[in-house]
């Protein structure tokens, strides 16, 4: 970890979004994960993305559970409301505080021992309600904190630093991610900022289970040959399905892109994500395609990246639940607890 | 672009602007920090290398370096270089001991003319070499325009006798009272060398109707200034104009104020920020309630029966034409007089050679300046040798220092018989200040303190007298706090693109986006691709190698804070703050095995 505080000097020509804000007033306190750390530059990522969008600090709610990314809303968005929660347990902590209050922005922000691990439980859960949320797992296959022992995601056969071989298989959070439903799903690369900051930007916007896996190599433990989440073999074996723009309101992003590769989505605020195809058979709005093409690339050995599916047209769990669409905390105490007539009411309904 | 060249000593040279820009390229971060620890007298042997007068320069110099503060590209102003440099001479402890000393004469003679800064300069590097020095002033004591034309509530002349002193007792010889009438007897004198360091000694004359008539109270600024300075002149008028925007202008108007002047003006052709003066010597000059009143054109000085009653002004505006050049022309209102009781004119100086003979093999240009070679200072006869104003008109005295020192290599070289064109390179150090994983030999956390004001005396008893030091200097807690807003150029980001792993962490933590990854392309094309505007194309990109990605690190240097957090963060050790030395070469530090040409 670094000592002294990151000064607070800026460029000044630095660009102000929106709200008037430069890229500098959406972080947070310096990281104290070690240097180099593919984690710093997901906080880098959810900087800029908050910054391009001109997200209002105090609209978004980061919230956490145990490990090294999960230290890491401390280092980003000092100004937002955070809850660094229980091992394993963001989701459920994300999923009250979504549906105590829908106004605010949900950043859940765990890893791969936090979601595939001691939370898998409660990851498949969230994912499976459709709670609005963006969930972000920072997936280096390695327990760092603990020092380098494979972790949940961790490929059968990759070797460890000190050269031990994985015989376990590995849970691809994506393919479950698919599979129990989220209708925004992608992964990327830390190493990899222009197709990062665009999807994050885009799951921000998206009404419904955002997921994202992000490849962050653990420069401590997992940066070596042999590994599978190391710069170097991400870097070999990144097969990028798409690139993306994402588009907001007042100043759209000229896309310059060959003509016909192009597919805009619009979401549900009102954003439009201009998706760049690489591959042309790839198609993001098939559930179905997208498990068996990375099932199939994932027997190559290759990893895929890019917004691999979307349905512009979800449903959150509070349109699922019917829930009162204000805010519980701005609601007043006779409106919140209407009385015992009401409640005799309800339970003569029920019997 | 092609990777950047750090071995050749320029590169990380202009990286230190504040040295860059000094014109002896005095190492400022450098003292700075000596300051800091509290070692001034380490600070001030520095600067003593370096720039000669380091008391002096301190209240007096124009500050080269304070506009080229990479502090002030950041924030609103630049660290206060300058008065740092007197803090090390304020609070230095006794340092003869560490001055060279007088050694054996090796029988080659140099002749001096004029005892000024470059002069002095130029003693001070031959005398330790063992050449007998023999300095020819026409005033009584050394120090030249630093002891007749700085007033004394500027620079008092402890600092100068304390100063020269330090150089004529290196066994210098100093002549005072003793004005050269002819160079063609002092050549006649055999001296191996002779350097003519005579400064600019002629106030420019303004010559308009009344000029002659009013002449017992319309003064030459320089010569009036000095004539207070000796003591001949000790009052003025009431009501004083002083005529000029430059530094002597200041000076002028700061010094009638002290004898007698209640209702002093300067009156200047030209507008307030176009005026020649230092913004901080006009700062002081409002400040002893002097205004300074622009677009007003001398005409007439009008007096009665020759007694001097005032000055008429033309008033005028600036055009600028199609170029961008700016013209004075008429407003067309009527014309203004305004009453006076003493003109001060300080409207420029100018260099005077009378004494030069025309057969002396010293050719002169059309402007009759001498014919001076800019690296060499050697005139068109091969042992006379020109420096400071005496060689390319007024300039100031860290000039004279610079060329001084570039003139005693000259004269060196010339008698130990060497080619006086060839010019040793500087010898350069560069190492890494990595102390422990994320410490550094150099405080790196960034002040945010801003510039703090050098404490001034009391104005009521400022004025009063002519002798007292307005400016007090900073205390060692102020010279603390400002030591402490140096950003510390000269310790460089150095980057191994074979270490680099491409992770993005200096990226990510850089506080000033001054860092970026990206395919290379021409520089115009470059600047336009980094992750933060480049405005300043004479700050020079750092460019890399190409990466395993086939992508270079380009790093804009120009607002870089040295704050090391790149290579805190850097995993691998691509990044390294190393501290880069350079040694001018002087008289005597010959290295023969690296030399470039002096065209």
């Amino acid at each position: 970890m670094t000592y002294i505080a990151k000064p607070k000097f800026h460029h000044p020509g630095l660009k102000k979004n929106e709200l008037g804000y430069t890229h500098r007033d959406y972080e947070g306190k310096i990281s104290t994960l070690c240097a180099g750390c593919g984690h710093d530059s997901i906080t880098a990522s959810i900087i800029e993305a908050c910054y391009e969008l001109s997200i209002e600090p105090h609209r978004v709610a980061k919230i956490s559970g145990i490990g090294c990314s999960s230290k890491t809303p401390d280092y980003f968005l000092g100004n937002s409301h955070g809850f660094n929660s229980v091992h394993g347990r963001m989701p459920s902590v994300l999923t009250g505080a979504n549906l105590a209050n829908r106004d605010l922005i949900y950043l859940g922000v765990s890893g791969d021992g936090d979601s595939a691990s001691i939370g898998f439980g409660q990851f498949a859960h969230s994912i499976r309600r459709g709670v609005n949320m963006t969930y972000i797992v920072e997936n280096n296959g390695v327990y760092g904190l603990t020092k380098g022992q494979f972790s949940a995601t961790a490929d059968r056969g990759s070797k460890s630093k000190k050269g031990v071989t994985n015989t376990d298989n590995a849970i691809d959070l994506v393919a479950i991610a698919l599979q129990l439903g989220a209708t925004f799903v992608a992964r990327s690369f830390s190493g990899d900022k222009s197709q990062l900051v665009p999807l994050i930007a885009a799951a921000i916007g998206h009404k419904g289970a955002s997921f994202i896996d992000v490849i962050s190599p653990c420069i401590a433990f997992n940066n070596h040959a042999g590994s599978t989440k190391s710069f170097d073999y991400v870097r070999e074996h990144n097969d990028a399905v798409n690139r993306l723009d994402v588009l907001v309101g007042r100043d759209p992003i000229a896309v310059d892109y060959a003509p016909g590769t192009v597919q805009v989505v619009e979401q549900h605020d009102g954003s439009k994500i201009a998706l760049r195809k690489i591959d042309a058979d790839y198609d993001p709005h098939d559930r179905l395609g997208a498990q068996t093409f990375l099932a199939k690339h994932a027997a190559k050995g290759q990893i895929v990246t890019g917004l691999l599916y979307v349905d512009p047209d979800a449903e959150d769990l509070h349109s699922h639940l019917n829930t009162v669409e204000t805010p519980l905390n701005t609601l007043e105490a006779d409106t919140l607890c209407p009385g015992s007539a009401v409640l005799d009411k309800i339970n003569a309904s029920l019997r | 672009m092609k990777p950047t060249d750090i071995a050749a000593p320029d590169y990380f040279h202009k990286v230190v602007d504040c040295q860059w820009a000094c014109p002896a390229h005095t190492p400022v971060p450098e003292y700075i920090r000596l300051i800091a620890q509290g070692r001034y007298s380490d600070a001030y042997m520095i600067n003593w290398k370096s720039n000669v007068f380091p008391g002096i320069l301190g209240r007096t110099c124009d500050r080269p370096c304070e506009p080229a503060c990479r502090r002030g590209r950041v924030e609103e102003t630049p660290v206060a270089i300058c008065r740092l440099k007197r803090v090390a001479a304020d609070f230095k402890d006794d340092i003869k001991q560490r001055l060279p000393h007088p050694t054996a004469k090796n029988g080659k003679r140099v002749a001096f003319v004029g005892g000024g800064p470059a002069s002095l300069t130029v003693a001070r590097d031959l005398a330790p070499l063992g050449y007998h020095c023999t300095v020819f002033d026409g005033d009584p004591e050394a120090g030249g325009m630093m002891r007749t034309q700085i007033p004394k509530f500027r620079l008092p002349n402890s600092v100068i006798d304390e100063e020269t002193g330090y150089i004529l007792n290196l066994g210098v010889e100093f002549k005072g009272g003793h004005r050269i009438e002819s160079m063609k007897a002092l050549l006649a004198e055999k001296y191996d060398a002779i350097f003519v360091g005579s400064g600019a000694p002629r106030g420019r004359e303004l010559d308009i109707p009344g000029r002659k008539e009013a002449a017992a109270h319309v003064h030459i600024g320089i010569d009036w200034l000095s004539s207070v300075s000796f003591g001949h002149t000790d009052k003025i008028g009431k009501r004083v104009i002083v005529l000029g925007g430059g530094n002597t202008a200041m000076d002028c108007c700061r010094t009638a104020r002290r004898l007698g002047g209640e209702d002093v003006k300067v009156i200047v052709r030209s507008g307030f920020e176009e005026m020649k003066a230092s913004p901080w010597e006009k700062e002081d000059a409002i400040h002893e309630d002097i205004p300074i009143i622009n677009f007003l054109v001398p005409v007439a000085f009008i007096h009665d029966n020759g007694k001097l009653t005032g000055v008429t002004f033309q008033k005028v505006k600036a055009e600028y034409d199609a170029r961008g050049k700016r013209n004075l022309v008429p407003s067309g209102e009527p014309d203004q007089t305004i009453e006076c009781d003493d003109v001060l004119v300080a409207v420029g100086q100018e260099n005077a050679f009378p004494w030069i003979e025309q057969d002396c093999g010293i050719e002169f240009d059309k402007w009759h300046m001498p014919k001076v070679d800019p690296k060499t200072f050697v005139s068109t006869n091969p042992k006379v040798f020109f420096g400071g104003d005496a060689a390319f008109g007024p300039k100031n005295i860290i000039w004279a220092v610079a060329q001084g020192h570039d003139a005693a290599l000259s004269i060196h070289k010339l008698l130990s018989g060497e080619d006086i064109t060839e010019r040793p390179l500087p010898e350069v150090h560069v190492s890494s200040q990595k102390m422990g994983i994320h410490e550094w030999s150099y405080d790196n956390d960034i002040s945010n303190d801003k510039r703090f004001k050098v404490p001034h005396r009391d104005k009521v008893i400022a004025l009063k007298d002519i002798r007292t030091e307005v400016e007090l200097g900073y205390d060692v807690k102020l010279a603390l706090g400002e030591a402490e807003r140096c950003l510390n150029c000269d310790v460089q980001t150095v980057f191994s693109t074979s270490l680099c792993i491409e992770c993005d962490a200096c990226v990510d933590i850089c506080p000033m986006d001054c860092i970026t990854f990206t395919p290379n392309g021409e520089e115009d094309d470059l600047r336009h691709r980094l992750k933060a505007p480049s405005p300043h194309p004479d700050q020079d990109l750092y460019v890399s190698s190409d990466l395993k990605t086939g992508r270079v690190m380009v790093k804009d240097e120009d607002v870089c804070l040295h704050c090391g957090l790149c290579a805190e963060r850097c995993p691998t050790g691509a990044w390294d703050m190393q501290k880069y030395f350079i040694e001018m070469t002087y008289a005597g530090s010959t290295c023969p095995t690296k030399s470039r040409s002096a065209a």
